[in-house]
């Protein structure tokens, strides 16, 4: 389809480049998120991709809407021109199951599987980084294999510890800061996702791979340790 | 630098704030700051201050707290009777405190969030490039919270400019509000109920925070087939999103993404009306289009810059 442009107030165009969960759509979007930040242009404040959407805030008192798009419709050119960079693949470890993944057995008598299975399973497929959003370094991930599909918890917990790795329905992810949630947790990572005083605040962008590597319980703590530092 | 208020009483919801984080909301850090961005800026002006210093901003009332040093304050927005060492002062003005004074705040009695601008800024680390405080996610401002009793907040050192000693004028805010509003990004999914929309007067409902508004009095139907939830997609603050039931939600400071349609975008130079609205008010909605939308910006950008008498 065409891409389409959208006035989201005064100061903000939405870029539609397609429509559902689509890793091709999706890798336009963040292609053309990293050309708009290369390139540099002085009306252009903040761009944000989503799964099919692109955000691109601007000034008004620099640029109009008109212009915004055309610069838009300019880059896009690019993309044919130039080819994808592969995408990265950035390595989370997890510890899965006992204190750490608390609903591992839920899960695994819920697929029909073994525990052993379920860490199998889980840690075989790379999720794409569709977007990032609802809290810091929240990634909303596609892939989820079809057999580990699990229905949320009837009623949240308080507190989510930050780190743990869970699944609700056909979604998987990473609690990055503690938090209420409802989703079942299988495991949970020893790395500091979201770091706000680090360089980079965040160990992967929308658009990365994400791979979950199953670790031990000493493995976990040597981890801990070394993030703390 | 140095130390400068000591929290006596914090008022229920007061936090550091300047104008917001711009470059971090593809990771998930939404733009946070001052939920009025005219009191603030003209706070900050009354005490010789860049407009993007950090201000506290107060909700429904107002902090009570200790000078430990010399140090010009300026209080604007709502009006929350404040009291220098028991003798009412005035709101908009520049005012000298010295060490010991002891400033005390009510209730709000017009509007919503009172400023309170400090010579020099209150110096809270910068976080991703603003000092504002980011409830939700716990960090930014002074510790990532709220103000309790007992803290102590420091400021920074700034050369004494020439300053105005008090605003010409200061707004009323009224019990019904009008802010204009762009028509989208998802209003072809209402196309029957869009003209309504904006000739409805809704009330603000109890539930209004700096992550959104959410209004009561009048449902919004989206049309036949159209869908009741989207993919998340990025928001902007103004974005009026209308969740399954029909109550439209008026999305502020604290969220980077929705998975509902919005049918219009209230537009940033009248954000700061919606700053000071409380449960209770009525609220409706003016159609404009981008380039007025454009328009009104650039005429908002100069009125904050409104050369003032020194």
């Amino acid at each position: 389809m065409a891409t389409e442009f959208i006035a989201s107030g005064e100061r903000c165009l939405l870029a539609v480049y397609g429509r559902g969960i689509d890793e091709q759509v999706n890798e336009r979007v963040h292609r053309m998120a990293a050309l708009l930040r290369r390139h540099g242009n002085p009306a252009i404040e903040a761009v944000v991709g989503s799964y099919c959407t692109l955000a691109v805030h601007y000034n008004p008192l620099r640029s109009g809407f008109a212009e915004v798009a055309a610069l838009l419709t300019d880059l896009e050119k690019e993309l044919v021109t130039t080819t994808a960079a592969p995408a990265r693949t950035v390595d989370i470890p997890v510890c899965y199951g006992g204190a750490f993944g608390p609903d591992l057995d839920f899960v695994a008598s819920h697929c029909r599987m073994s525990e052993e299975q379920v860490i199998a399973c889980h840690s075989k497929p790379a999720y794409r980084i569709y977007t990032i959003g609802f809290a810091p370094g929240f990634c909303y991930l596609g892939g989820l294999d079809e057999g580990l599909h699990t229905p949320r918890l009837e009623s949240p917990r308080q507190k989510v510890a930050a780190g743990s790795v869970g699944i609700a329905g056909n979604q998987t992810g990473v609690y990055p800061l503690d938090s209420p949630g409802g989703w079942r947790l299988i495991g949970r990572t020893p790395l500091r996702l979201f770091a706000p005083e680090r360089q980079q605040p965040l160990l992967y962008e929308a658009g990365d791979l994400i791979r979950f590597r199953p670790i031990s319980e000493s493995e976990y703590l040597t981890l801990a340790e070394e993030e703390r530092r | 630098m140095s130390d400068a208020l000591r929290i006596i009483s914090p008022g229920p919801c007061t936090t550091v704030q300047d104008l917001g984080r711009f470059h971090a909301m593809h990771l998930g850090v939404p733009v946070s700051g001052v939920m009025d961005d005219y009191a603030a800026t003209f706070a900050n002006r009354l005490v010789g201050n860049d407009p993007g210093a950090a201000v506290l901003e107060m909700t429904l009332a107002g902090a009570s707290f200790t000078a430990l040093a010399a140090c010009d304050i300026a209080i604007t927005g709502a009006a929350m009777g404040p009291r220098l060492n028991g003798r009412p002062v005035e709101q908009w003005v520049s005012l000298p405190l010295a060490p010991g004074d002891v400033v005390e705040m009510g209730g709000a009695e017009n509007g919503c969030r009172a400023y309170l601008a400090i010579g020099g800024g209150f110096d809270v680390a910068p976080l991703l490039g603003s000092r504002s405080t980011y409830l939700g996610g716990k960090c930014g401002g002074f510790q990532g919270r709220m103000l309790a009793a007992g803290d102590v907040l420091r400021r920074l050192e700034a050369p004494l400019l020439p300053r105005p000693k008090r605003l010409p004028w200061y707004p009323i805010y009224p019990e019904t509000i009008v802010v204009e509003a762009i028509p989208g990004p998802h209003h072809p999914y209402f196309g029957a109920a869009l003209e309504g929309f904006f000739s409805t007067v809704f009330t603000v409902s109890a539930q209004c925070n700096r992550m959104g508004i959410r209004l009561d009095g009048g449902k919004v139907q989206r049309d036949p087939g159209a869908p009741e939830s989207i993919l998340s997609e990025p928001v902007v603050p103004g974005n009026v999103q209308i969740p399954a039931g029909g109550q439209p939600i008026i999305l502020l400071k604290e969220q980077t993404v929705g998975g509902y349609t919005a049918i219009a975008t209230v537009i940033s130079s009248d954000l700061w009306r919606l700053g000071q609205a409380k449960p209770g008010d009525r609220l409706r909605f003016s159609r404009v289009d981008v380039d007025s939308g454009q328009r009104l910006l650039r005429q908002w950008v100069e009125f904050l810059a409104t050369p003032l008498p020194c």
